[in-house]
């Protein structure tokens, strides 16, 4: 079994670096793929309010994956960041409907500009919590982040006495309207999500690129040992990682509420799911070290078209679950098997050179 | 004397390729029975690569291995075992959270009827080859409280443990005292005395000498001579191994050392099971410098370069750079002042290995390159251009991957991430452990170079004869204790041997440094 291939490579070198390339594009020839065949397959799948809306749906998973990317990248996880969602909506609730009773006769009502900042605030506090637990106590990031996704999700139904808060409107005389521009807003004809989505990632993608922070998070996920002994702050890397994951989760916490004009606790369950599975297909190596954030959006648009192709094609949602695994592992497979190929076509140009 | 009854192992043509290397080219190789086949190369000649071979860990790329005459192939080195054959590896191979019993049994547990490990059989029976070694080494111990020279006698009787046909040594010496040595010798006279083919490799000559019957040299992957070693002396096995040409340590050039640009004053590490594994060193360095720390394996040096780089918060002591106190306790700022570490493990601690040639060389620089958050790239390909330039790094484009690259080349990169940062103090932690013999000439003159600019070095070994050439004045270290400081006009092999040695023994001393 093994041999074929080899031989195959040792034919004929250029095929094996058209098979490469093929391999290195598999992100995008699945997302082509998904929307050819959903677009012959789904009536209605290529108007514009159905990419719209399905850009939205992809946008929410996408805030998370890029978090889960770079945490990924530093070789951690972080499970929290659906219960993040959750929580965070809570905040931004709550500050809406009820402001901050300083005890004392008065209550403090905000803008909503000023909820958002300080919704923002609390969901990187949260990912500070992961980065503390694992920087300083040593704590595994599975554990760490496993725990705090417990206790962020109590605190969410606690907030609440695990009710909704409901309508969230706000009232004129407080100052305290047009929280639904978030969700519903429409910048040059599309959804505010998406331009905050656009802004989020070109910013990420240039952080990976061209800082030394960038630079940082990949050398302490390829080896963190090296990475320490060459001056990197590796502690302070991964207490960033963690921050911009739980500042992803908090957008989308204030996304979600702002579309629904509600908060509701279970918000986000299960969330944290998706959003590994986004960055995997994206090409993210789960031992650390490989990632790119454009590949991870990629990998969004590919499950959420997938799922919400599949709805409107009236598969049973059991049915997308299984197909949505089968993808994710034949992704993984795909990309073991790229790296394989890749360092035998790297052998061979070594052996030709001598 | 011996005919070809007594080959019992016979490698043909055997050549193993690893993602960058050769490390083994057409190797035809010979082991007989009761007798001690010597094998000798330099660092990185591919001696380990033929053994791990031998013994099933790795797989031939080519050629043939037979066994008695019949042809094997080993998947694994259970494969080996099965068939008589075992190793002692340079690397030691234990579980330090297991008992020395249970390591010796690793994989053979001894079990009863219920397939229960039988834990009183497996500690006497260890403790029956413990005692051929003499080591005072309890067999309900655990192996992580050991000292790496009792670690090592471990392995041996592991090793000893599986009454193997063939038993392959692969540095067995490397951290032993030379009264253990001739304990491993009476081991090894006994075991070839019953029949036993044994495959030695070492780097000490005069050990060779006195035990092998046969020897054969590696160099650069290939084998250049095979002889009885009656008929062979020093100077052949040297000229074997390195070549026509005599070993290129780049002479020194005669500059004279400047000011006082490093010291270390009174550094202790604590070790985890107690004792000092850094025991209150103190030392200085001038500008110009090359300071060699001659020491076996476990004496404390790559302990105290960690100390000084700051790698351990528990440490004491303080560091002074070009006589100003360095109050940073942090590997980043210590950089900053001016203190770089090539560290001894490149793969581990030198090299992200999945980054390229040219983000691994900035890697510790890269904020010499930045405007306000943002890398400029042209500084820093500029920087990577001449850096590979300057070091003559073998590379085509500087954005591969560093693990595609020889050992020497990698090598030259983390030594080129080191010098952009700029520092005045540069420790290398066995500079040319693992790498071919261009390449050390390479690293050996640029190490003279940045001696003549000025840059004072810090150099960790347990060659003699590079510590001995390089060095303009030789510290040893043993037991994490400085035992001597010699000037290189007075320092003699012997001496610099003994100081080695100082606090080994046969059998365990006490717990002095508690």
């Amino acid at each position: 079994m093994t041999d074929i291939p080899a031989k195959a490579a040792v034919n004929s070198m250029s095929s094996g670096s058209v098979l490469l390339t093929l391999m290195k594009a598999r992100t995008f020839i699945a997302l082509i793929a998904v929307l050819l065949f959903f677009s012959i397959a789904a009536p209605n799948f290529l108007s514009a309010a159905n990419l719209i809306l399905m850009s939205k749906h992809v946008a929410l998973n996408a805030f998370l994956a890029m978090g889960m990317t770079f945490v990924i990248i530093t070789g951690g996880i972080d499970l929290s960041v659906g219960s993040i969602v959750g929580l965070c909506g809570m905040v931004a609730g709550y500050l809406v409907l009820n402001g901050i009773d300083l005890q004392v006769g008065y209550t403090i009502y905000f803008n909503v500009f000023e909820i958002a900042l300080i919704t923002l605030a609390v969901g990187i506090l949260i990912g500070a919590v992961n980065g503390l637990l694992i920087t300083r106590l040593n704590v595994a990031p599975f554990i760490a982040t496993l725990g705090v996704l417990y206790v962020a999700r109590g605190l969410a139904l606690l907030s609440s006495d695990g009710r909704t808060f409901p309508n969230l409107v706000g009232k004129p005389e407080l100052g305290t309207t047009g929280f639904g521009f978030l969700g519903a807003g429409r910048l040059l004809g599309l959804p505010v999500a998406l331009w905050i989505l656009l802004v989020v990632a070109l910013g990420a993608a240039y952080l990976a690129k061209y800082t030394p922070l960038g630079r940082h998070i990949f050398a302490v996920g390829g080896n963190e040992r090296a990475a320490r002994i060459s001056g990197v702050r590796v502690n302070m890397v991964k207490m960033f990682v963690y921050m911009f994951s739980g500042f992803c989760a908090a957008i989308v916490g204030l996304i979600i509420s702002s579309e629904l004009m509600a908060s509701h606790p279970a918000t986000g369950e299960s969330f944290e799911l998706n959003a590994i599975a986004a960055a995997v297909l994206g090409g993210t190596s789960m031992s650390g070290g490989r990632g790119t954030i454009g590949g991870t959006i990629v990998g969004a648009f590919v499950i959420g078209i997938l799922s919400d192709g599949l709805v409107m094609m009236g598969v049973s949602s059991f049915w997308q679950m299984v197909i949505k695994g089968l993808v994710i592992i034949v992704a993984v497979v795909v990309d073991q098997a790229q790296r394989r190929l890749q360092s035998r076509v790297t052998l061979m140009q070594m052996a030709k050179a001598g | 004397m011996s005919g070809d009854q007594d080959v019992i192992l016979k490698l043909e043509d055997v050549s193993k390729v690893y993602s960058g290397t050769v490390a083994v080219k057409r190797a035809n190789f010979e082991v007989r029975k009761g007798a001690v086949n010597v094998l000798v190369g330099e660092n990185g000649a591919g001696k380990s690569t033929l053994m791990k071979i031998i013994a099933g860990v790795e797989q031939p790329t080519l050629g043939r291995i037979l066994l008695d005459g019949e042809e094997v192939s080993f998947s694994s080195s259970g494969d080996a075992v099965n068939r008589g054959i075992g190793m002692v590896f340079q690397e030691l191979n234990l579980f330090g959270n297991l008992t020395v019993a249970e390591n010796i049994f690793a994989t053979r547990e001894i079990t009863n009827r219920f397939r229960k490990i039988d834990r009183k059989e497996q500690e006497r029976r260890a403790a029956e080859f413990l005692e051929r070694l003499e080591a005072g080494i309890r067999p309900d111990m655990l192996v992580e409280d050991l000292r790496i020279g009792q670690q090592q006698l471990v392995e041996i009787a592991k090793a000893v443990s599986l009454d193997a046909r063939i038993l392959i040594m692969d540095e067995p010496t490397s951290a032993l005292s030379a009264a253990e040595v001739e304990i491993l010798f009476k081991v090894i006279a006994d075991l070839k005395a019953r029949g036993v083919a044994i495959v030695y490799i070492s780097h000490r000559l005069e050990e060779l000498i006195r035990i092998g019957d046969t020897i054969t040299v590696l160099r650069d992957g290939r084998i250049t001579g095979q002889a009885e070693m009656k008929d062979v002396d020093t100077q052949w096995i040297v000229r074997q191994m390195i070549g026509s040409d005599a070993k290129d340590f780049a002479k020194a050039d005669g500059h004279v050392p400047g000011e006082e640009i490093f010291r270390a004053e009174d550094i202790c590490l604590p070790r985890v099971t107690g004792g000092l594994a850094v025991d209150h060193v103190s030392l200085s360095l001038r500008a110009g410098e090359i300071l060699g720390i001659y020491g076996l394996m476990g004496a404390g040096r790559s302990e105290l370069f960690d100390c000084i780089m700051g790698r351990h918060g528990h440490s004491t002591g303080t560091i002074f750079i070009a006589g100003k106190k360095v109050h940073e306790r942090d590997t980043t700022r210590r950089i900053r002042r001016g203190l770089a570490l090539i560290p001894e493990d490149r793969q581990r601690e030198g090299l992200v290995s999945i980054l390229s040639v040219a983000s691994n060389l900035t890697l510790a620089s890269l904020s010499r390159f930045v405007r306000l958050f943002h890398i400029r790239g042209a500084a820093e390909r500029q920087a990577v251009t001449q850096t590979v330039r300057e070091l003559a790094i073998k590379v085509a484009d500087p954005a591969q991957e560093v693990s595609s690259l020889s050992g020497g080349n990698q090598q030259k990169v983390v030594i080129g991430k080191a010098l952009l940062t700029g520092p005045k103090v540069l420790l290398m932690d066995e500079p040319s452990r693992g790498i071919d013999v261009g390449a050390k000439a390479d690293v050996f003159r640029t190490m003279r170079k940045l001696s003549r600019d000025g840059l004072g070095i810090l150099f960790a070994t347990s060659d003699l004869d590079e510590v001995m050439a390089l060095s303009d004045r030789i510290a040893v270290m043993s037991n994490g204790k400085l035992t001597g400081m010699f000037d290189r006009a007075e320092a003699t092999e012997a001496a610099l041997v003994a100081a080695s040695a100082f606090g080994h023994g046969p059998v365990p001393h006490g717990e002095q440094g508690a």
